[in-house]
């Protein structure tokens, strides 16, 4: 157990010692602040202002705030939890281009322990980014218009545990064939560009074409990203319902932000993509542990 | 003494190329071996195979006895590796990388700092101890590597080049400390290395070349074998030497004479007095000995 804790201090520690990988992580992040910070969050409060407006209906600034607040949010942890863990556990791949992995190997340390050690460290390093972009998001929202629960704010952190494990399990599974730092590179831009969109973190799937829609929906992070979306709203909806907005409204307005989505026409229910994502995790996990016991050493 | 690694009809190939071709040698315990060739010759391959990296395609290897089949782990802790290039992590303490080195080998807590002062006094890298390692010197790099290495008292220390690129001040430093553990823990070096003169002073030498030994002995044999003797005569003319029948080269103020060997060197010297008032006779280098049984030198780049 002390050479499981100690491989796994290392490993966050690594992490966060070293500025590539860390500031890699948070690329995506930065980027999605950045767009909301010059236009999206404008577009979000105006489009949903006119939106409510043909309906004769006058939401309140608390309300929009809220409702714009909580779409970056989601937004925000829909992409951290999958991009921060890929960079995080790039480590694996530069332990095999620096030797270390061969060295580690070269002692009495067992593959499987290594490989948990990754697993685990990428999950706590992850996990704290996100936890502390979550805080930062919540006080922020605070700041705007607060109408969360407290059993959303813990959804929202189950949310989070889950989603990271997701990107974790995923990214141990991709990262196990990349053995080059030119690899680390390419994988590494293409998740911190793509996923913010294939996620529907950048813009909801709502605004894409229906055969786009029906292909993401093959994708785990669709169902994470509607869950944190789900519940960071939860409180601008029942405050929507609380002033009698018609049902109607509520529905467009939760279709346009991906709190409804629907897998080939079928509406996907919270404890439905929970069980996706869940699934998902067991599955990846699987295959990591599968990839592991079956390379035991370099042939 | 005891066989403490004995390598029996190795065989691994990399596609259609033959990496080791049925390699067999043995490792006398406490003994500086030197294991030469070129670049891709296959001392990295052995190597991985002899530390449980790599799997073998053919053959034998047992570590202190034991068939690497049957028990791979348990050998791990027999084996201390220092490679070419440094695997420390670069953005870690010195202390941080020990510390997690050492883990890995169940050293924690008081026993962990106990070794560590050991090494800190035999090293002398206290002073560094909690820099970073991307902000040490090669030479302090270099080390800390041998720390790491040695840090669980391995009854094996594979050195994979491990002075190259050093000073020759540090260099020294380095096989000093490594001399000193040989004697005092009768410990094994199993030593890779560009440097000739290193493989000089080793008890066996093993050169390979496309995966095959090639010639094997002590150095003394080696030479005896594979490079002649030079007399090199003082206060003689060119004009003198000429009447002797053998190539001869002027090198400052000495005239080196090449002969094949020993025994024709006191032929001359008898047959000559005259001539041979004031000489040295020295025996070749290994690396006239590596060139004549690969026909390739060895220098930092592999072959030339």
């Amino acid at each position: 157990m002390k050479i499981f804790k100690s491989l796994v201090g290392r490993n966050v520690k690594l992490f966060f010692k070293d500025k590539g990988l860390f500031f890699t992580s948070l690329i995506t992040p930065l980027i999605l602040l950045v767009l909301y910070a010059t236009f999206l969050a404008n577009v979000y409060r105006d489009s949903l202002s006119s939106i409510f407006s043909q309906m004769g209906v006058t939401l309140s600034d608390g309300v929009i705030n809220g409702a714009v607040g909580g779409q970056l949010l989601s937004s925000l942890l829909s992409v951290s939890c999958i991009t921060v863990s890929f960079c995080s556990n790039m480590l694996m791949v530069q332990d095999k281009v620096s030797g270390a992995r061969k060295d580690m190997l070269m002692s009495p340390v067992k593959p499987s322990t290594m490989a948990l050690s990754y697993y685990v460290a990428t999950t706590i390093s992850t996990l704290i980014i996100c936890l502390v972009a979550l805080t930062a998001g919540l006080i922020y929202i605070a700041t705007i218009g607060w109408y969360l629960s407290f059993l959303d704010v813990l959804l929202l952190l189950l949310d989070v545990i889950i989603l990271v494990t997701l990107g974790t399990a995923l990214s141990s599974v991709i990262n196990y064939f990349l053995s080059t730092q030119g690899q680390i590179s390419a994988v590494g831009s293409i998740v911190s560009s793509c996923y913010g969109f294939i996620s529907g973190a950048y813009m909801p799937l709502s605004s894409f074409s229906q055969g786009l829609r029906d292909v993401l929906m093959f994708s785990p992070g669709t169902y994470g990203t509607s869950l944190l979306r789900n519940h960071c709203l939860n409180g601008v909806i029942r405050e929507m319902t609380n002033n009698n907005l018609p049902e109607q409204a509520i529905n467009g307005f939760k279709d346009a932000v991906d709190c409804n989505i629907y897998f080939f026409g079928e509406q996907v229910s919270s404890g439905v993509s929970f069980a996706v994502l869940i699934l998902s995790v067991a599955l990846f996990i699987g295959l990591y542990v599968f990839l592991n016991a079956r390379r035991k050493k370099i042939k | 003494m005891v066989n403490i690694i004995k390598i029996e009809n190795l065989k691994k190939s990399f596609g259609q190329v033959k990496a080791v071709d049925d390699l067999s040698f043995k490792v006398k315990e406490g003994e500086l071996f030197a294991f030469l060739g070129v670049n891709g010759a296959g001392k990295s391959t052995t190597i991985s195979i002899m530390c449980g990296t790599l799997e073998k395609d053919g053959g034998k290897v047992f570590i202190d006895g034991v068939d690497t089949d049957v028990d791979a782990h348990s050998l791990k802790s027999k084996i201390g590796v220092v490679f070419q290039n440094s695997v420390l992590d670069k953005s870690l303490t010195v202390y941080d990388n020990l510390k997690n080195r050492a883990s890995l080998y169940g050293i924690h807590d008081k026993d962990f700092e106990e070794r560590l002062e050991y090494l800190c006094s035999i090293l002398d890298f206290k002073d560094y101890l909690h820099r970073s390692v991307n902000k040490l010197s090669g030479g302090q790099r270099r080390k800390i590597d041998i720390a790491r290495a040695l840090f669980h008292d391995p009854k094996i220390l594979v050195l994979d080049e491990p002075t190259t690129g050093l000073d020759p001040q540090t260099r020294t430093t380095l096989w000093k400390v490594i001399e000193q553990f040989r004697k005092e823990k009768n410990m094994t070096v199993f030593l890779t290395t560009h440097y000739m003169e290193e493989a000089s002073d080793a008890d066996y030498v093993v050169i390979i070349d496309n995966g095959k030994i090639v010639a094997e002995g002590t150095p003394v044999d080696l030479k005896n074998n594979y490079s002649g003797d030079f007399i090199y005569l003082y206060g003689v003319s060119e004009e003198q030497v000429k009447n002797l029948g053998v190539p001869f080269k002027r090198t400052g103020q000495a005239i080196r004479l090449s002969v094949e060997n020993t025994a024709m060197a006191t032929a001359l010297i008898v047959k000559y007095p005259e001539i041979f008032k004031d000489y040295e006779v020295m025996k070749g280098k290994m690396d006239s000995v590596f060139l004549t049984v690969t026909g390739k030198s060895l220098g930092e780049g592999g072959a030339k």
